[in-house]
């Protein structure tokens, strides 16, 4: 019987399973190692699928943060409508779910030693390594923006200290200023996160400092969730949000960030009261080091199993990897390790992977009571991401307000949700 | 937790080939976005109801409207269910029904 026979398999998956294992044939060695890098999204989930899948694994989490603030809800921060402590989280719950959680930074990869070395110099072995480690930025790409310049023109696009700069420079902001948002060229984490946070900064300002102005520079002519958005912002902020498109000259390609100046391609400058300036990104550093990413930045993968198409049992998952038509959303980061988790579990018990399979669903707040969403479902198709025919899509444009309350109402669920699956907190 | 019952008491009435494709570790992969928003084993902390536990045909019947458009009261799971067949959503039924409130 099929059923039996997995049962015992997965029983006997402990064992130690260095180098490929022939199918069924396991190798008693000792626990076998898993080392995921970084404790957001995919990192976490990964870690804590993994032990589900098999208690015997000994998993090793490396994240140097002791409290993870998260990019999600961090535009209702802004906003006003949560607090700090609400998008903030802690590793206690991977830990009780039997998770070995180091406070590190991983500093190099071997591939073919499998080890990872961590900024004190200590070195991991691994059996497999998970690599989820969001994005970092292009600094200098984006002339006269860089580390300095981001104390003074925040770009708030990693969740912490710059999240809480901005949001205290638009509490400075006098009524009747500009906050102006900067979109990035190329790809970028969570493509309707700029148009949230237009729409949450707008919230605020229109019940403290209704004479201001949201003005959104852009480099891309159309965006996630572009009807919906708009829809909403004239419904609940008439003409207080105003967004230059890339053919309108809304491409930024220069900064002033002590002025807060915003000049565009065709040398239009803009002033800003405050200016949020999204970087172009690429994945964390550390793929560059453990020799998984291509040209473009960004790292490509085999689809069925979210592991390096270039460095075998090394599993790159989220933000960092190239796997659109999936978007980089934390929800996406989630369903892909998972996927990876499952891939491993069976390969290290010598079994195939069982097919993957993914959903997506991004909720944006327009305003308190008025939620949108976009949702896909995706599948494996050979080596790439493929979205099901049919599958997913926006909301309605034409339903009423029952729904957008019920969508505001079913995001802080997901967040609620998602938390508990990622980090066991609420 | 981790969860190997068998469906294949279900499976055998849809032929071989579906059989082969339905097994535990398929399941729970389909299943895997679903604790997503619905929480960790279908259990949700939130606004979003739990469906751990809930009865096998009730959720068959609930996700198939939602697939074909006919359940007015819902918001984004039409566009989720479209991207699953119907073995595939049974299965799913059986997954969370399974799990036990
Ligand atoms: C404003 C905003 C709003 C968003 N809203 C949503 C939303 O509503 N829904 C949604 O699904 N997504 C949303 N996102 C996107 C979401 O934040 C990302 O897609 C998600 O965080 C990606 O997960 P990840 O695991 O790839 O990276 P992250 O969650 O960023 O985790 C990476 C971790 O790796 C660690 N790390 C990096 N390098 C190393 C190293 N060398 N050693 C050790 N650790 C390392 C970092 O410290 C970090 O903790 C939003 C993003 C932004 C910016
Ligand atoms: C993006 C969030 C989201 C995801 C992902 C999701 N659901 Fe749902 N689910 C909902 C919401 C919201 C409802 C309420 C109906 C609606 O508004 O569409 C719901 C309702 C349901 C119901 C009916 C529950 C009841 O008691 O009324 C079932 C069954 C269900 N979902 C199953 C699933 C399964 C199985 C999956 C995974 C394949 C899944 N859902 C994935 C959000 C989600």
């Amino acid at each position: 019987m099929k059923m039996t026979m997995r049962r015992d398999v997965l029983l006997g998956m402990g064992a130690g399973m260095g180098a490929m294992a022939l199918p069924g044939i396991v190798r008693a060695q000792g626990a076998a190692r898993v080392v995921v890098v970084g404790g957001g999204f995919g990192g976490a989930t990964a870690a804590r699928y993994l032990r589900r899948l098999n208690p015997e694994l000994r998993i090793t989490l490396v994240e140097p943060q002791e409290r993870f603030v998260t990019c999600p809800f961090s535009n209702l921060y802004l906003g006003g409508l949560r607090d700090w402590d609400s998008i903030t989280h802690g590793y206690d719950g991977l830990r009780a779910a039997g998770v070995e959680v180091v406070h590190a930074l991983a500093e190099d990869v071997d591939g073919s030693a499998r080890t990872l070395t961590l900024a004190d110099r200590t070195r991991l072995d691994w059996d497999r390594l998970v690599l989820s480690p969001g994005i970092d930025f292009r600094w200098g790409e984006l002339a006269g923006y860089d580390q300095a310049a981001a104390e003074l023109a925040p770009h708030a696009w990693k969740a912490g200290p710059q999240t809480q700069l901005l949001r205290r420079q638009l509490e400075e902001m006098e009524d009747g200023g500009t906050f102006a948002i900067v979109v990035p060229q190329g790809a970028f984490r969570c493509p309707p996160g700029p148009y949230e946070r237009a729409s949450m900064v707008a919230h605020y300002l229109r019940t403290h400092k209704p004479r201001s102005k949201v003005l959104i520079l852009d480099s891309q002519d159309r965006f996630s969730k572009q009807a919906l958005f708009q829809q909403g912002w004239q419904a609940l902020y008439g003409d207080m949000i105003e967004w230059i498109g890339q053919s309108d000259d809304g491409l930024v390609v220069e900064v002033d960030a002590g002025a807060r100046e915003a000049v565009t391609a065709f040398g239009t400058r803009h002033k800003a009261d405050v200016l949020n300036m999204i970087p172009p990104q690429r994945a964390g550093l550390i793929a560059d080091r453990a020799g998984v990413t291509d040209e473009t930045g960004w790292v490509p993968v085999r689809a069925d199993r979210f592991e390096s198409a270039r460095v075998p049992g090394v599993h790159v998952l989220g933000d960092a990897t190239i796997a659109a038509p999936m978007p980089k959303s934390g929800f996406c980061a989630n369903a892909q390790a998972k996927v990876a988790a499952a891939a491993i579990a069976a390969d290290l018990a010598g079994q195939e992977p069982p097919p993957a399979s993914f959903a997506n669903t991004c909720y944006s707040l327009v305003g308190p009571g008025y939620g949108i969403s976009v949702a896909g479902v995706y599948r494996a198709e050979g080596e790439k991401v493929i979205e099901v025919e049919g599958s997913g899509g926006v909301s309605p444009l034409e339903a009423g307000p029952g729904f957008r309350q019920a969508e505001a109402d079913y995001g802080a669920g997901w967040y609620a949700s998602i938390c508990a699956d990622v980090w066991g907190t609420a | 937790m981790i969860r190997l019952l068998s469906i294949i008491p279900l499976a055998a009435g849809l032929g071989a080939a579906h059989a082969q494709d339905l097994d535990p570790a398929a399941v729970q992969v389909l299943a895997g976005p679903c604790a997503n928003c619905h929480g960790p084993d279908g259990r949700s902390p939130g606004a979003i109801p739990s469906i751990a536990g809930l009865p096998e045909a009730d959720a068959v019947k609930r996700m198939l409207a939602f697939r074909d458009g006919t359940d007015p009261s819902a918001t984004v799971m039409p566009r989720l269910m479209k991207g699953y067949d119907e073995a595939e959503i049974r299965a799913l039924a059986r997954w969370f029904a399974e799990i036990g409130q």
